[in-house]
């Protein structure tokens, strides 16, 4: 532990820091373009220097490891000198555009220029100038303005895994590029905007559409995935104008996907903004008492039988539980939160969750994934994966589809005879998990939503335990949802009562006549078409799948308009906070369903939303904690049986567009076009 | 001796015949008012009026939506909205002066960068109903074609004090 002198003061630091990161624990800040600190260090902006006793000239205090009686100076003449000198080469050949520039007014360039620039030019000769690059639907690019900081060429590299950005040529004629012009085919490409300190790489979907200091921040949850990543909405106006991450160590420490950070134009558009009320086979503008007047009309002399609820992926619980009291309140037990028919259920919250956690991946050292393609059902835990695998001595294993996961991995298979045989142990991979220390398994949505999904989650969890991955603070049992309502909907019980059905006997029953009438929270991934028999309700907020085939439209709040809960893959309990309000006549979903069981003389028990999380917290205990994980029970589940032989598929077609938000956008539209479609024809 | 005295100039009118020489002498200096509106007074260069978004000689709008403008704008009367025009430069597509609320300080102009937003020399905008002070992009521009001649004129005069 080396112990140093900064500025007069005295630490002593882990082994390996760095000056800068030792500066960085006493409080002191020191200017950096090119230092990041998820990323390795190039140093080669040179911003970073620091005085150091005993060196004929300053230090780069970024690779320069702590060592035991350095002494530093940050603060002295020669340091503001060196700094100061630096600022001048960095911006002799950067344009003095901000004014122009998106990245004004949180420019890291602009910032440290106001501290150690000169105000003025010695500079008479000819600037730079650098044309533009394409890199696809996504990121802007403004090459003139780059200072040649690399992080965005270290973050394909090291984070997204896709080097397919690099640098052409040296020192003035050194370019940033893809060199031979393409997209940029990974779908964590946005983070390279957030990095990039000056305006070089900037969003290209919110191109000079606002200003930083005019936008509202709030902190919110993201429901694009299951994932839970922590986001910041800013909007103006009653508008979304962009979503960025948030810090948050043990989910998406801070990267967000690109459909986590574009998808929102989505919210702009086919929004439904007020109740809809199907008249002699049309959709027609009603009023809030004419949709929910029509909609007692029909419920009327239904048994409870003949009801029937189904809950969406981007349900917030808050709205689902209110929809099961509901249909409990009118007797009917066919209610269901698993639209892809996934076979599992709520009883041992081990079953369903992501027990290791995601920075528990960071300690697993062989991984089994089953079914699934994490990169586009959970990027950040991909990302995850990938950040363990560059640490070294991690082995993974996939059956099912063979994709490019940005890391080296074993295949072992495309289906259940696979998983069978590993189990016995007749793969070499099976030696990998026996002599593994801390073994874990992904187990996707792809395996669980089959007819025998109940077979195969039974047959991986005999893997988990002939494998020993589940012992004393460690459980490697991992189901990775792709969802952001099925955790929390399976931890409040939506799913079929004493005798009900479940999503694929609504649907059968619907066609039948058995089922009557269908309640669709947000429900638009089921075959819709099926329900062309029963009178169905659409909640939600866009004209998607479900409300084409609705006889009555009740609007609802997207994710950013509502305060709602969401549970995460790893069984972590968020609130996600209102940054807009919802358009028009549209309402947040759980004073709808209030509202509504008032109408039929069935009030649920709460008038606002705190009583409404009181009572659920009372219900549920899970949710009286917000942001902590606790280690779920292991308890025997699955189902007995064999296994069939077709081979797992992702459950995800296309990245880019999976919800009704992404559907809805242009931006993903695009990305499907030139990322995805360019993908496709190489 | 006050006394006397005081009665003296009460008898002799002596101040009432001081005010009106004072009277009289001005019939002979020239005229302190105008007739506005035939005529105006003289204005300085740096005089704030009415407010103009200004062009480059060749056409093109000087404005590229940077929204300093309406960030210093202590009335927050100016709204802008902007979207990359079709060859990708950074221009607005609503430039709004709510009139009413401007008060006249000249920040907006202080902080343009491109010499856009300017107030100009006019003073004379009266209208009959309020609506008619909400100010758009169109209607500055317009102001800014008009006057262009003698606001081009009153940055150069007053350049060398900047």
């Amino acid at each position: 532990m080396p112990k140093l002198t900064i500025d007069g003061i005295e630490i002593e630091v882990e082994k390996g820091t760095s000056v800068l990161q030792a500066c960085e624990q006493l409080g002191i800040e020191i200017p950096r373009f090119c230092f990041h600190d998820r990323l390795s260090v190039p140093a080669n902006c040179r911003m970073c220097l620091v005085e150091m006793e005993r060196s004929p000239k300053p230090i780069a205090s970024c690779a320069m490891p702590a060592g035991d009686g350095m002494v530093i100076h940050t603060n002295s003449d020669v340091v503001h000198k060196a700094r100061k000198g630096v600022m001048e080469f960095l911006l002799i050949n950067h344009p003095l555009d901000c004014p122009i520039c998106d990245q004004g007014g949180e420019c890291d360039l602009q910032d440290q220029a106001m501290a150690y620039g000169f105000d003025r030019s010695r500079f008479a000769e000819n600037k730079r100038a650098v044309k533009e690059k394409y890199l696809g639907p996504l990121i802007k690019t403004f090459m003139t303005r780059c200072i040649h900081c690399t992080r965005c060429i270290r973050f394909a590299d090291e984070i997204a895994g896709v080097p397919e950005l690099g640098a052409t040529g040296r020192s003035e004629h050194m370019e940033i590029g893809t060199y031979i012009e393409k997209a940029i085919t990974t779908e964590l490409s946005g983070n390279m905007i957030d990095i990039c300190p000056v305006g070089a790489l900037t969003s290209k979907p919110y191109a000079f559409s606002a200003r930083p200091w005019e936008l509202k921040r709030t902190e919110t949850i993201d429901v694009m995935d299951a994932v839970g990543s922590n986001i910041r909405v800013d909007s103006r106006g009653g508008e979304v104008m962009r979503t960025l991450p948030r810090l948050h160590e043990a989910i998406n420490e801070e990267w967000i996907s690109d459909k986590t950070r574009f998808a929102y134009d989505g919210l702009r558009r086919q929004r439904l903004d007020r109740p809809y009320v199907r008249r002699d086979g049309k959709l027609e503008q009603a009023t809030w008492p004419e949709a929910f007047g029509a909609i007692a009309e029909a419920m009327e002399g239904l048994e409870g039988s003949a009801m029937a609820a189904i809950a969406g992926d981007l349900c917030d619980v808050e709205a689902m539980y209110a929809l099961k009291g509901l249909m409990a309140s009118v007797g009917s037990p066919n209610i269901d939160c698993r639209q892809d028919g996934a076979k599992l259920q709520p009883d041992v919250r081990a079953s369903y969750l992501f027990n290791t956690g995601i920075a528990g991946i960071e300690e697993a050292d062989a991984i089994l994934i089953v079914g699934s393609n994490p990169r586009w059902e959970a990027a950040m835990v991909n990302a995850r994966i990938r950040k363990r695998w560059l640490q070294g001595g991690l082995k993974v294993g996939v059956i099912g589809p063979q994709v490019d996961l940005t890391y080296r991995y074993d295949y072992l298979g495309a289906g259940p005879d696979t998983l069978k045989a590993l189990a016995d142990g007749s793969i070499e991979f099976a030696e990998t998990l026996k002599s593994a220390k801390k073994p874990m398994l992904i187990l996707g949505q792809g395996a669980l939503t089959r007819d025998d999904g109940g077979q195969v989650l039974a047959a991986t969890r005999a893997v988990a335990d002939g494998f020993g991955m589940v012992k004393d603070g460690w459980n490697g049992f991992n189901v990775l949802h792709t969802a952001a309502a099925r955790v929390g909907g399976l931890d409040i019980g939506f799913v079929p009562g004493e005798g009900g059905r479940d999503v694929a006997g609504i649907l059968a029953g619907a066609g039948e006549g058995a089922i009557k009438l269908v309640w669709l929270l947000g429900a638009d991934e089921i075959d819709s078409s099926a329900l062309s028999n029963a009178f169905v309700i659409y909640q939600g907020h866009h004209g998607d799948r479900g409300a084409h085939a609705a006889d009555v439209i009740l609007p609802g709040a997207a994710y950013p308009e509502k305060n709602g809960t969401y549970v995460n893959t790893e069984g972590r309990v968020q609130h996600a906070k209102m940054a807009v309000f919802p358009p028009g006549d549209a309402r947040e979903d759980w004073t709808i369903l209030r509202a509504f069981s008032q109408q039929i003389g069935k009030a649920l028990p709460f008038d606002d939303l705190h009583q409404l999380r009181r009572k659920l917290a009372e219900d549920h205990p899970v949710f009286a904690e917000i942001d902590r994980l606790h280690p779920a029970e292991w308890q025997p589940f699955g189902n007995d049986g064999e296994m069939g032989s077709a081979v797992f598929a992702s459950p995800i077609e296309t990245f880019y567009m999976t919800d009704p938000i992404s559907r809805a956008s242009i931006t993903m539209a695009k990305c499907l076009d030139e990322i995805e479609g360019r993908a496709a024809a190489e | 001796m006050a006394f006397i005295d005081r009665q003296a100039r009460n008898f002799l009118l002596l101040e009432l015949l001081g005010g009106m020489w004072l009277t009289f002498r001005y019939l002979f200096k020239p005229k302190a008012t105008l007739n506005y509106p035939n005529e105006k007074g003289p204005i300085s260069p740096r005089f704030r009026g009415e407010h103009a978004l200004r062009r480059y000689p060749n056409g093109e709008e000087r404005c590229i939506a940077c929204k300093l403008c309406e960030a210093i704008c202590p009335a927050q009367a100016i709204t802008i909205e902007a979207e990359p025009r079709d060859d990708g430069s950074r221009r607005t597509t609503r430039y709004d002066i709510d009139m009413t609320k401007c008060i006249y300080c000249g920040m907006c102009q202080e902080a343009c960068p491109v010499d856009a937003i300017v107030e100009g020399p006019n003073f004379e905008y009266a209208t009959e109903t309020r609506e008619e002070l909400f100010y758009n992009k169109e209607k500055l521009l317009q102001n800014g074609d008009r006057w262009e001649a003698q606001l081009a004129a009153n940055i150069a005069a007053d350049a060398p004090y900047r």
